[in-house]
């Protein structure tokens, strides 16, 4: 058995290989000894070593050497000699025969097993073509496939409908023949890149030229195919068409950016001009902003669609007028439009000198379009003449910011619109400034108000005659946060545009009432002669206009409990001669109340004397330059002029009935002329500064100005 | 259109050698042709003891497909299969019990071919086409998927074919991925051919790998490197040894010079 062993591999352990050698052993010992000779059982120990896996061929030759060693020692006869030879024979044919089988079989099935690999394979590759085939014939994309030289070998029925050439026409073309001028600079060095093998894929948009001329867009995806070593074979390419929808998308993005009344650009695309134009850091740049005067009336009286009409005939003008130069002209909305100067023409080479060069030209820009609004226009059957209002901002002199630089524009065309329309005006940042204080402050008032910043000081009004006073003033102040204190002039003005001068109004009225009955009682208690007082306090034209003013009189009289007759309401000449209809009756109310009615700033505004006498007026207050004078007079003295007039002033008044009141006495000589002329009352610093409540009731101990104390 | 697509693979090629079938000819099988018997014949001329290493790693895979279905494995998952010579695993397995159920996977077509074709009437054994080096791919095959219940344990065979993965190609990182895959209780086996202290293995992998039409490009490995590709898999008795070591049926059973086989064999339990 140690002979076989290791001579072919067989899966057995040792132990059931040496069981299964010695049985096959035993039947050959008994095929050798016994009495009638079976040649089967030799055969069939071949078979079984055979079945085993003792395959190779020394396995059989090392069976027959020991067998016929070992049986060779019982030979002794010739019968036996001739049945060792027929046993191994018998053994030697068997496994002959079995190995033969064995051999056959195992090719055959190994043959089989290589073709059906092999077939495997075929079906999977005639699967893939197959499918490749019908996947690059009926594609709705285009394909062509070129070698790596660009030389066209294959296209598909999308690719030829796609270009308007046949499969022939285009197999005799290169990829190089479809260079187009819109291709992006750089794409056929990368396509070269391609073929070299250093790139795999591209995607681009291009445009191609068809056979009859026309051009189209399509998305093109290169891919480059690779041998199995990795070496570039072909390139493929897909192509869809995407020509209809380059062109919606920009038809979609020309209405996003256009205005469709006038055509023109919209603001989304006046902005993204402007952003570009400021991003790209070009210093010569301006904005003109341009609104139609009065088109709203235009609008109102001769309706929409002829205003519409007139709206499209200046978009039309403008655009004629300044497009040719490379100014965008754009509809902002509504009757505004706006030109964007760009890379202005400053002619000059300095700093200044190229903004004042920059601003001449912006300010020549804004002259052409107000020239060209103001051609008559005909509307319908109407001939009408129009102008603008336009505000000029140049880069730089209105921010860094379109947001900015375009709210700078706003505010300089309001400016126009103020200095009286049918003018450009050019940003002033001075100006700009003030605007934008004055605009914080109105928009703080409201709370300032509700916070108590708001202080009234008194100036005193003092008869002439004895020089005693008689009265105070009333003047409102406006205490900052930051300590600051503003006069009237500042914020009255605003609270007036806002609205907000109704509530101060009616707070200072109170407040004032309040002190005065404060002074009264206190007097009282020292014993000193009661004396009351006349309260004045100013009252502007919005006050007198809201419908609740005389209630609101009313009511705060009654509240604090201060007299009427010794209230007086101050209104400025200007809001007095323009009250008509109720706000009138209101004040002829306030007078039956008891209420004095006095003409503040006489003389400033123009008067109508006629009608000053149905007014229902008690008093005059003469404006400053009456009492300072004009203009100088000979040896610094007065004009003698002045002083005519002012006495005739003071008789007229006298005249009507009415008291007078003199402001800014501020001087000794001030005081004499007037007290000489018969003026009632005066009040300046001569007598007084407006003060705080608290140094009133000193002042009613005597004379003002005090004599001055001796030594 | 062009005549043929060259990206469409022509894998089956008969007149290239197979590691296969040249290894069933190694161990006295006729499953093989022309181009393998005279590359196999090449090889044994610098290094006769092949068809002894070829017979020592098949008595390694018996001792063991044995010694884990003692251990109650059932499932066999062998990569690298070959040609399903004498003594495979599912004869072996099944004999030890009949539920046991294998899979084969090798990426030599006519050796899938021929496993199917062997295993056509088992209805618990089976082969596919795969990669080991992809082990992504192989348990997600729906064949492997309907005969082995990946959360129970699973033995994992590599035997005779980590020696053509390259170092370059990672194979402790796959293996790993593989038993990360397997359920606690799982086995990895490894068999793998070594230079130690062997010029003429050293010669003979030189030969093979000058060589244009060998099939797959060689690795041989030392003691060392095969016990790293256990990574931390709890090792077996003996641990990682000469094939003809571990656990021989007798002791008397070593063949002469078993300290120089040129062929390390070992198996790691997943705990």
């Amino acid at each position: 058995m140690q002979a076989v062993l290791h001579t072919s591999y067989v899966s057995m352990s040792r132990a059931d290989l040496q069981a299964f050698l010695t049985e096959l052993a035993a039947k050959l010992l008994d095929a050798f000894t016994t009495e009638r000779f079976d040649r089967s059982v030799p055969h069939n120990v071949g078979t079984a070593m055979v079945t085993a896996h003792f395959t190779t061929a020394t396995s059989l030759e090392r069976s027959l050497m020991v067998l016929g060693e070992e049986l060779g020692r019982a030979v002794t006869t010739p019968g036996h000699s001739t049945r060792l030879a027929a046993v191994q024979g018998a053994l030697a044919a068997g496994y002959a025969q079995a190995l033969q089988d064995r051999t056959r079989h195992e090719l055959e099935r190994i043959s089989a097993a290589a073709f059906t690999a092999r077939s495997a394979a075929e079906q999977a590759r005639w699967a893939s073509e197959t499918r490749f085939k019908a996947v690059f014939a009926d594609a709705v994309i285009g394909i062509g496939i070129s070698d790596i030289n660009g030389a066209i070998l294959e296209v598909n029925r999308a690719a030829c409908e796609l270009f308007g050439y046949t499969a022939q026409e285009l197999s005799e073309r290169s990829m190089f023949d479809f260079i187009h001028p819109e291709d992006k600079p750089g794409v056929w060095r990368e396509v070269k890149e391609m073929m070299a093998g250093s790139v795999d894929h591209l995607r681009m948009e291009k445009a191609y030229f068809r056979k009859d001329g026309a051009q189209i867009w399509t998305d093109l995806v290169l891919s480059l195919i690779r041998d199995p070593d990795g070496e570039p074979l072909y390139i493929v390419g897909m192509l869809e068409d995407i020509t209809e929808r380059l062109r919606l998308q920009t038809r979609l993005r020309h209405q996003a950016q256009h205005d469709p009344l006038t055509g023109l650009p919209n603001r989304t695309l006046f902005f993204e001009r402007l952003g570009t134009a400021l991003e790209a850091g070009t210093a010569a740049l301006g904005v003109c902003y341009l609104d139609l005067d009065g088109f709203k009336a235009i609008n109102d009286t001769l309706g929409h669609e002829l205003g519409d009409e007139l709206l499209r005939i200046v978009a039309q003008r403008l655009t004629t007028e300044l497009g040719p130069d490379g100014h965008l002209v754009a509809r902002m909305g509504g009757d505004e439009f706006v030109i964007l100067v760009d890379d202005l023409d400053d002619g000059t080479d300095g700093a200044d000198g190229a903004d004042t060069g920059r601003r001449d030209e912006l300010r020549r820009v804004a002259q052409r379009a107000l020239d060209t609004v103001r051609h008559p226009v005909v509307l319908g059957n109407h001939q009408i003449i129009i102008s603008a209002s336009i505000g000029v901002v140049a880069r730089g002199d209105g921010g860094r910011e379109a947001t900015e630089l375009m709210k700078a524009a706003d505010t300089t065309l309001y400016w126009a619109k103020n200095d009286g329309r049918d003018r450009y005006a050019l940003f002033d940042s001075d100006r700009h400034r003030t605007d934008v204080n004055r605009y914080e402050l109105s928009a703080r008032m409201p709370e300032a108000l509700a916070r108590g910043e708001f202080v009234l000081d008194y100036q005193p009004l003092v008869r002439l005659t004895d020089q005693r006073v008689v009265g105070v003033e009333a003047l409102v102040r406006w205490a900052l946060p930051t300590g600051e204190r503003l006069g009237p002039s500042k914020f009255i003005p605003l609270a007036e545009e806002t609205g907000l001068i109704v509530p101060l109004g009616r707070w200072v009225l109170e407040q004032a009432c309040r002190q005065a009955v404060q002074w009264y009682e206190v007097a009282n208690g020292t014993g000193e002669p009661r004396t009351r007082l006349l309260l004045s306090v100013n009252i502007a034209a919005r006050q007198v206009r809201h419908p609740g003013i005389v209630e609101d009189v009313a009511r705060i009289l009654e509240e604090t409990g201060w007299p009427a007759h010794a209230l007086q309401l101050e209104l400025t000449e200007t809001d007095m001669m323009g009250t008509t209809g109720t706000p009138l009756a209101a004040l002829r109310e306030l007078k039956a109340m008891g209420i004095q009615i006095a003409i503040d700033d006489f003389g400033t505004g123009y008067s109508n004397l006629a009608y000053l006498r149905d007014l229902p007026v008690h008093v005059l207050k003469l404006a400053g330059p009456f009492t300072t004078g004009r203009s100088p007079g000979h040896d610094g003295g007065v004009d003698e002029v002045d002083v005519e007039v002012l006495a005739l002033l003071i008789r007229l008044a006298h005249t009507m009935g009415l008291s007078v009141t003199a402001e800014f006495v501020e001087t000794a000589a001030h005081f004499e002329r007037l007290r000489r002329l018969g003026c009632d009352i005066g009040q300046g610093w001569y007598f007084a500064p407006a003060a705080g409540p608290e140094v009133i009731p000193q002042l009613l101990q005597g004379k003002v100005p005090p004599p001055p104390q001796p030594g | 259109m062009v005549d043929r697509p060259g990206w469409v693979p022509d894998d089956v090629d008969l007149t290239r050698p197979s590691v296969a079938r040249v290894y069933d000819f190694y161990l006295g099988g006729s499953h093989n042709f022309e181009a393998d018997r005279t590359f196999a014949q090449e090889i044994l001329a610098a290094l006769p003891s092949v068809p002894m290493l070829a017979q020592e790693n098949r008595g390694f895979l018996r001792r063991v497909v044995a010694h884990l279905c003692a251990a109650g494995i059932d499932q066999f998952l062998d990569l690298g299969s070959g040609i399903p010579t004498v003594g495979n695993v599912h004869e072996v397995a099944q004999q030890a019990n009949p539920h046991a159920k294998i899979i084969y996977v090798d990426h030599d077509p006519v050796a899938v071919a021929h496993s199917q074709s062997l295993l056509s009437d088992n209805d618990r054994a089976a082969a596919v086409s795969g990669d080991l080096r992809d082990p992504a791919s192989i348990f997600t095959d729906p064949v492997l998927q309907a005969h082995l219940d990946l959360d129970r344990p699973v033995a994992v065979m590599m035997v005779a074919v980590l020696h053509f993965v390259d170092d370059d190609q990672h194979p402790a990182a796959f293996i790993a991925e593989y038993m990360r895959a397997t359920a606690p209780g799982s086995y990895l086996v490894i068999s793998h051919g070594s230079t130690d202290e062997r010029q003429d293995m050293i010669d003979a992998q030189e030969l093979y790998n000058n060589r244009a039409e060998s099939p797959n490009s060689t690795r041989l490995r030392s003691h060392e490197e095969v016990t790293a590709l256990f990574g931390n898999l709890t090792l077996v008795e003996p641990g990682v040894v000469r094939a003809p070591q571990w656990r021989p049926d007798t002791p008397d059973d070593l063949p002469p010079n078993v300290e120089t086989c040129p062929l390390f064999a070992g198996v790691g339990r997943r705990d």
